[in-house]
């Protein structure tokens, strides 16, 4: 194939994580980028980075789910929660206030994952039951049902308004959430989260990528593209679709845990619909069944808010406060999350990753148009 | 047993206001094949139209209300034209995370309008109730009840007898072969979002009678949903029966909840809906009183 990378002749080489060459090499390039910009990053946006490359692997977790079986869910939040809870809890102190069992991070993170993957079982049943629009009613129906006794379940959760605070950032002795040398290079806390979420992104997403190229990733998409006909050649819906919910469900867990000991608090409150709709958004503005496009997904809308925030301190009429001025910032957060969630629906169905694609294939074809 | 009546009574009061919001989400879905989520923001909203007419302006009630539901009609309409012709034909999906974005566009406008403190409709039924025995009724449990029944009884009537709700059924149907026999569809599904911008304004009020227009009744919209998909997606009967199903369910769960259940905590009775949907939906995936869907291959 020398000269012609483009030509792919085999299932394999079609199927292979790096397709060509030129894709291994761009890898390469943006993995050593991204670490040479970790090492001079300001705080805030090492924080912002890690959170974003973390919500990649919630965005991930979903699109296997929505994007690849085919499921919608409206539940993300749900799972998020209960990985963030779980993690806390864990890790609590155990003679607090609160429920804690003082647990280390080698044990509480994969845990938060295993409760909401459990969590994504025992919702799964309904998801045979059910197709398309109810199935969507039904995980809406869990984020309120998970709202309420997040609230409610004051020894474990803190409750309404109070909180807990989430795991700490301790992995086998080494503080992540302190300033130090690090194999000699000095990393603000910040720049330790950042690097610790780019490598928990990395491994979660070459998970996934493995995930979706094999027969169970074959078996989803059949699912999704026509769930009788999958059926009839022998795939079994009810074990995939438990599949698909359980394993989107850990990928959620791990996010949940890693962004809530990021932010190094948990408010049983900030697991509402908004928070699956974000990550809804993530998957579709990204692009929908690519694992690329969740990245991009999540780090567009990560990054989006932050300059939200921003920009508020500029433009007259949108306000800082919760209340007042003509638009609060949160306001116009959500209303931007809905107007580009439309608008890649109607203008742009593949989403970033779409976008991507043409950008490629107009350079591809230059001079001629198409 | 006066507990329980008194709950009872309270239940079907709440249960007609969600049977209201229900019944606007079918008849969209029916004609449109739109599952809508703005009912929320389209009740808020046409809440404050009332707020408006007799606060701001400072008109009488029953000037106010009428006023309120022409200029939600418009506002539904207006929808319809403007974000929903377009997706016609694209996914379900999309539409239905469409409706999502609306909603929220919707609230954050009404909020916006509101502003912090809690209005008053003006409405003349307030905090006044009457007393049979040990029961003591509302007035305004009273008017809900009175008023949802006169509604459904007219829209009923509506889509049975008149040439136009013949024509809303047969679009219900089927799109194309009405199409096909000149029914203007584009027409039907412009008078489903202003019937159910209507319906949805009614509920508002109700909702905001007496205590006022606050967050909480956008909160407590969001419950027909489950009433709505208890009921079946596509069947008025079955919206009318979830609504006053779930009403039912709520205020039990209020009265007897922290005597029996209370493991369950404090407030449960606003997530028992969603739980209830659950179970229907466990038993029967339809619904109710939904169409069941036959799988052809």
């Amino acid at each position: 194939m020398r000269g012609r990378p483009g030509l792919i002749t085999d299932y394999r080489r079609d199927m292979a994580i790096f397709r060509t060459n030129t894709q291994l090499a761009w890898f390469v390039v943006m993995a050593i980028g991204l670490v040479l910009i970790g090492l001079r990053m300001s705080a805030d946006v090492a924080l912002l980075g890690a959170t974003a490359a973390v919500a990649a692997v919630g965005a991930i977790g979903l699109n296997l789910v929505t994007g690849w079986a085919g499921q919608v869910s409206l539940g993300h939040a749900f799972f998020l929660g209960l990985g963030a809870f779980t993690a806390a809890v864990l890790n609590g102190d155990p003679d607090g206030r609160l429920v804690g069992y003082g647990l280390e991070m080698w044990v509480w993170l994969p845990a938060a994952g295993l409760v909401a993957a459990a969590a994504g079982l025992l919702a799964a049943p309904l998801a045979f039951r059910l197709r398309g629009l109810y199935l969507a009613f039904v995980t809406l129906g869990l984020v309120f049902i998970g709202d309420h006794f997040f609230r409610e379940l004051r020894s474990w959760t803190g409750g309404q308004g109070v909180g807990r605070p989430a795991a700490e950032p301790v992995l086998f002795g080494f503080e992540l959430g302190r300033d130090g040398e690090v194999f000699g290079i000095f990393l603000q806390a910040e720049q330790k989260f950042y690097f610790f979420g780019l490598l928990v992104l990395l491994v979660m997403a070459f998970l996934a990528k493995n995930l979706v190229r094999s027969r169970i990733g074959r078996a989803f998409a059949a699912v999704r593209d026509r769930d009788i006909a999958a059926e009839i050649i022998g795939v079994s819906l009810t074990r995939y679709k438990m599949i698909a919910f359980a394993i989107s469900s850990f990928y959620a867990g791990i996010a949940g845990a890693l962004i809530w000991m990021f932010i190094g608090f948990v408010e049983p409150t900030s697991f509402n619909i908004l928070l699956s709709i974000q990550y809804v958004a993530m998957v579709l503005i990204g692009g929908v069944a690519t694992i690329s496009g969740s990245i991009m997904g999540a780090v567009f809308i990560t990054f989006l808010s932050k300059m939200v925030d921003k920009l508020s301190g500029f433009i007259p009429f949108i306000s800082e406060a919760p209340t007042g001025g003509f638009l609060t910032k949160f306001q116009v957060e959500e209303m931007l999350f809905g107007a580009l969630i439309i608008g890649f629906l109607i203008l742009e169905p593949l989403g970033l990753y779409g976008l991507w694609i043409r950008v490629r294939n107009y350079f591809k074809a230059w001079p001629f148009s198409y | 047993m006066t507990q329980f009546l008194q709950a009872t009574i309270n239940g079907i009061a709440v249960g007609s206001i969600y049977a209201l919001l229900a019944l606007g989400f079918v008849i969209i879905y029916k004609s449109t094949q739109v599952l809508s989520f703005a009912q929320q923001g389209l009740t808020v909203l046409g809440a404050f139209w009332v707020v408006y007419f007799s606060n701001v302006l400072d008109l009488n009630f029953w000037i106010a209300l009428p006023l309120a539901l022409i200029l939600s009609a418009a506002v539904g309409i207006g929808i319809e034209r403007v974000m929903l012709r377009p997706m016609v034909g694209k996914p379900v999906f999309s539409v239905a995370i469409l409706t999502i974005g609306l909603n929220i566009v919707l609230l954050v406008i009404a909020f916006d309008l509101i502003g912090v403190n809690i209005r008053s409709l003006g409405d003349p039924w307030g905090l006044k109730s009457i007393s049979i025995g040990d029961l003591t009724i509302s007035h305004k449990d009273l008017a809900t009840i009175v008023t949802a029944a006169i509604v459904v009884s007219i829209l009923l009537a509506f889509f049975r007898f008149s040439r136009f709700g013949l024509a809303m059924r047969a679009v219900a149907a089927d799109q194309e072969v009405a199409l096909a026999q000149g029914v203007r569809v584009t027409r039907v599904n412009a008078a489903a979002w202003a019937i159910a911008a209507v319906l949805a304004t009614l509920a508002g009020v109700f909702l905001g009678a007496g205590t006022g227009l606050a967050p909480a009744v956008g909160t407590r919209a969001i419950r027909a949903l489950p009433a709505a998909v208890i009921g079946g997606l596509d069947s008025i009967a079955g919206a009318i029966v979830g609504g006053l199903l779930i009403g039912l369910i709520e205020a039990y769960m209020v009265t007897y909840q922290s005597e029996y259940l209370g493991f369950l905590g404090a407030n449960f009775a606003s997530v028992v809906a969603w739980v209830l949907m659950f179970l229907v939906l466990l038993v029967r995936p339809s619904g109710l009183f939904g169409t069941v869907e036959v799988e052809r291959v």
